[in-house]
């Protein structure tokens, strides 16, 4: 019960999150520095969760050959800047990750 | 792009582009049926975690936490502090949506992922400056938002009533940093981007060790400032240079 009220509360505070600015801008113009600082978000934010889930094994930052997901991750990186194709991306990256694990 | 697709065709449009996105995004919503599972949550609860929390890296957040039996604060403001990126969402997608009324503006809300974020996201920057070349623009927002919700929804029934066992050799929660590289690099279309990216990334990981996973943030705050500034001096050194990419 006491997680059910805890999910409740989260779910409330992440709608209200997603709904701040969408509701603020209704009726004010943003700052200049807000919509140029906006363009960066993406970049940062996903990059930033990448770079933890690659880069970091067990709590601790791994950047060694032997870290797999590092090797398919950066093979993915190339594969994404190469073919701009998402599907052809995970492919790359799984297939080098699963490569790498039933070789080593 | 036609100047005034029929709502029908924006919607169809949005789902068919989100579709790519979903095949990162189906393990992942299974895996985190698994888990939770695992850490003794029960599955009512875990279906309706999916829909009333609505976002993946957050649940999977929340999985960990129950099964070390933290207490009801800490997993609420978890939660919410992982989901605080949304809030630059907000903010990017508001002048495009400002016109709208509100059940409007509320659904499209509650539809704001990441993966909702990126198809939509590129849309608006896709149409640049101009007002609106398809006054039925949000139509495509729902569609994208919708495609995922249903993909969400059905991968965490996957997970968690197919009692999938899918054994954690396959790695296949990997799918969530693939999906994410797939879709940050078409968007480095410029230093500052690259700048942006790149340093967010070295400080999330030297951040990482930060409490209630406050490194994103402030690994998010670093990208933007390192962004900026480099957008800043490089527009100091060429004049008339890009000014302002897809303000509305």
């Amino acid at each position: 019960m006491t997680l059910v009220l805890a999910l409740a509360a989260a779910g409330l505070l992440t709608f209200g999150t997603r709904l701040s600015f969408i509701a603020l801008l209704g009726r004010e113009e943003p700052p200049r520095l807000l919509v140029r600082a906006l363009r960066f978000v993406p970049p940062a934010v996903l990059s930033a969760i990448v770079f933890t889930e690659v880069a970091v094994r067990n709590g601790e930052t791994d950047l060694s050959p032997s870290n797999f997901r590092l090797v398919a991750a950066v093979l993915a990186a190339v594969v994404a800047w190469k073919t701009r194709n998402v599907l052809l991306t995970i492919a790359a990256g799984m297939a080098a990750l699963w490569i790498a694990q039933a070789a080593l | 792009m036609p100047e005034h697709a029929h709502p029908r065709k924006e919607f169809l449009e949005g789902c068919r582009d989100e579709l790519p996105l979903l095949l990162g995004v189906a393990p992942f919503g299974m895996i985190y049926g698994l888990l939770a599972l695992d850490a003794g949550i029960d599955r009512a609860t875990a279906q309706a975690m999916s829909s009333v929390v609505f976002a993946g890296s957050s649940q999977f957040v929340a999985t960990q936490l129950v099964r070390e039996g933290a207490p009801a604060l800490v997993l609420v403001l978890t939660i919410f502090v992982v989901n605080l990126r949304h809030a630059l969402y907000s903010a990017s997608v508001a002048p495009y949506v400002r016109h709208l009324p509100l059940r409007w503006k509320l659904v499209l809300s509650y539809l704001l992922t990441d993966e909702a974020y990126a198809v939509a996201g590129s849309r608006y920057a896709r149409d640049g400056g101009r007002p609106d070349p398809s006054p039925h623009r949000h139509w495509y927002f729902l569609g994208a938002g919708l495609t995922l919700w249903t993909a969400w929804q059905l991968s965490t029934a996957a997970g968690v009533f197919l009692g999938a066992k899918v054994p954690a050799s396959w790695s296949l929660d990997f799918t969530l940093a693939l999906t994410f590289i797939a879709i940050v690099f078409p968007t480095l279309r410029d230093l500052a981007a690259g700048a942006a990216a790149l340093s967010a990334g070295i400080v999330a990981v030297l951040a990482f060790g930060l409490p209630y996973k406050l490194g994103l943030i402030v690994a998010a705050g670093a990208g933007i400032a390192a962004g900026l500034a480099v957008e800043r001096l490089r527009g100091r050194a060429e004049p008339g240079g890009r000014e302002g990419g897809h303000r509305a």
